[in-house]
């Protein structure tokens, strides 16, 4: 929608086909097959008239009062529910905005975690040193923004845990991820700070495969999957926020669930 | 003059009071936007084997189905409180919704189909108007109740249990909107065939 506005004439289609990207296959056919339709041309350039740039700047106003109520109504201590290993779907389905064979990969001899911003020990990582902080285990339901959801089983140490060992300030507002392939991410302290928010290593025991985030993911089931970083590479903690990829282009900023 | 008495006093004069014309069409145009953002986020990850067309789904793509979406959310919600609220301390609900008596429904469901029901009195619901306008009111219900348990599935978790669990709160959502336009289909085809019932609901007259 953004980017309709600051290029104008920029392709529509680029952007459904970036949304497209991050749908399972049955959806993303019929998506580009409607965009690719004459009606859909029209359809866009109609709508205009209801997604102007008024519509556009309140409906994004609306959207920040929402990430406000959805502050107040996180409770730090409310647990997303746990799932029985038999209910963990397989495969777990591989997400993106690139085909899986498009996803990053990292060589983990050499990977370091970059640890920025507020934080007494701003020394980085190396994947041995993260493996040895003490493991947590969730199964879990992965919620899409698309609406789908999958339950996965992830291994990895509590990010609240890590925060303290860091001497990071939990009086900041945010933390901020950066990832491999430039995808970025920013959360409120509070998710941070929740009790099953994990610095994902394994999933379903076993070390993370490429897939779903090699080497380290964020994992957060208080909040939507594009929330939930892979192939994490940075974090600072800051008191500005530096947006992420699909925030800018739209989604709602908080994003819980 | 309580409340009663001053709707009463109303009544007489007025076929819909202003209060539920502005409601109505406050609601007409939330719930517009609702289904039409809605039908781009179900386009997102189809529940079934289609999709809405794109010509009539709000929003462009998903980003903006969801600002959509969860704009006219607070729309549609506090105009229903206050809707639903004032129905029920007014009286009207009780006036112009009650008794629903089956055999009235299948009596006045054979009139309507046959074309001889009667509407000279617009102040006057018949028995097939009672049954869809309190249906729609309880769909409008869950379909905000499994809504939010759909949006907040963890911080409002005991909600989404209550509708099954997270997926199944939204095939519920889904057949919700489903209910919602088909009584939008008859209901604006009904209103059009009787064209003093619009005005009514424009002019309260």
């Amino acid at each position: 929608m953004r980017q309709r506005k600051i290029i104008p004439g920029v392709d529509p289609k680029l952007l459904i086909k970036d949304a497209a990207k991050l749908m399972p296959d049955a959806s993303r056919r019929g998506f580009l097959r409607g965009a690719a339709s004459l009606g859909a041309l029209t359809f866009l350039t109609g709508c205009d008239i209801i997604d102007g740039e008024t519509a556009e700047s309140v409906l994004r106003k609306v959207s920040e009062f929402n990430d406000g109520v959805q502050a107040a109504l996180f409770s730090p201590t409310k647990l997303a529910p746990t799932y029985p290993e038999s209910a963990i779907t397989r495969p777990f389905p591989f997400n993106g905005y690139y085909d899986e064979d498009e996803a990053p990969v990292v060589d983990g001899k050499t990977y370091k975690l970059e640890v920025a911003g507020l934080v007494e020990n701003k020394r980085s990582w190396t994947l041995e040193e993260l493996y040895a902080l003490p493991e947590v285990s969730q199964i879990t339901r992965h919620v899409c923004v698309e609406g789908w959801s999958a339950i996965g089983s992830w291994q990895g140490a509590r990010l609240s845990e890590f925060l303290m060992h860091i001497g990071a300030d939990t009086r900041a507002k945010y933390v901020w991820f950066q990832c491999a392939e430039g995808y970025t991410n920013t959360i409120d302290m509070p998710t941070a700070l929740h009790p099953q928010t994990q610095m994902t290593f394994k999933f379903a025991n076993q070390i993370l495969p490429r897939a779903y985030g090699f080497p380290m993911k964020i994992r957060m089931p208080t909040k939507l999957g594009f929330k939930n970083p892979k192939y994490v590479v940075a974090m600072e903690v800051t008191n500005t926020d530096k947006g992420g990829y699909w925030e800018d282009k739209g989604y709602n900023w908080f994003s819980g669930l | 003059m309580t409340a009663e008495i001053v709707a009463t006093t109303e009544a007489e004069t007025t076929i819909h009071p202003l209060w539920v014309r502005v409601c109505h069409w406050i609601n007409a145009l939330a719930i517009l936007i609702m289904i039409g953002s809605g039908w781009q986020i179900y386009n997102a990850s189809p529940l079934f084997d289609f999709v809405f067309p794109r010509q009539i789904a709000l929003g462009n793509w998903l980003a903006g189905a969801l600002l959509w979406h969860f704009a006219a959310m607070w729309v549609l919600v506090i105009n229903g409180i206050v809707y639903v609220t004032l129905g029920i301390v007014t009286g009207r609900f009780r006036r112009k919704l009650f008794p629903i008596r089956p055999a009235d429904v299948i009596a006045d469901l054979k009139a309507a189909l046959t074309f001889r029901l009667a509407h000279d009195d617009l102040s006057r619901y018949n028995a097939v108007q009672k049954l869809l306008y309190t249906g729609v009111i309880l769909a409008g219900i869950v379909i905000v109740l499994s809504g939010l348990s759909i949006w907040k599935p963890i911080q409002f978790q005991e909600l989404t249990a209550l509708f099954g669990g997270y997926d199944a709160a939204r095939y519920v959502h889904f057949f919700a909107m489903v209910a919602i336009v088909g009584f939008l289909v008859m209901h604006v085809a009904l209103a059009l065939i009787v064209p003093k019932s619009l005005r009514a609901m424009i002019t309260g007259r």
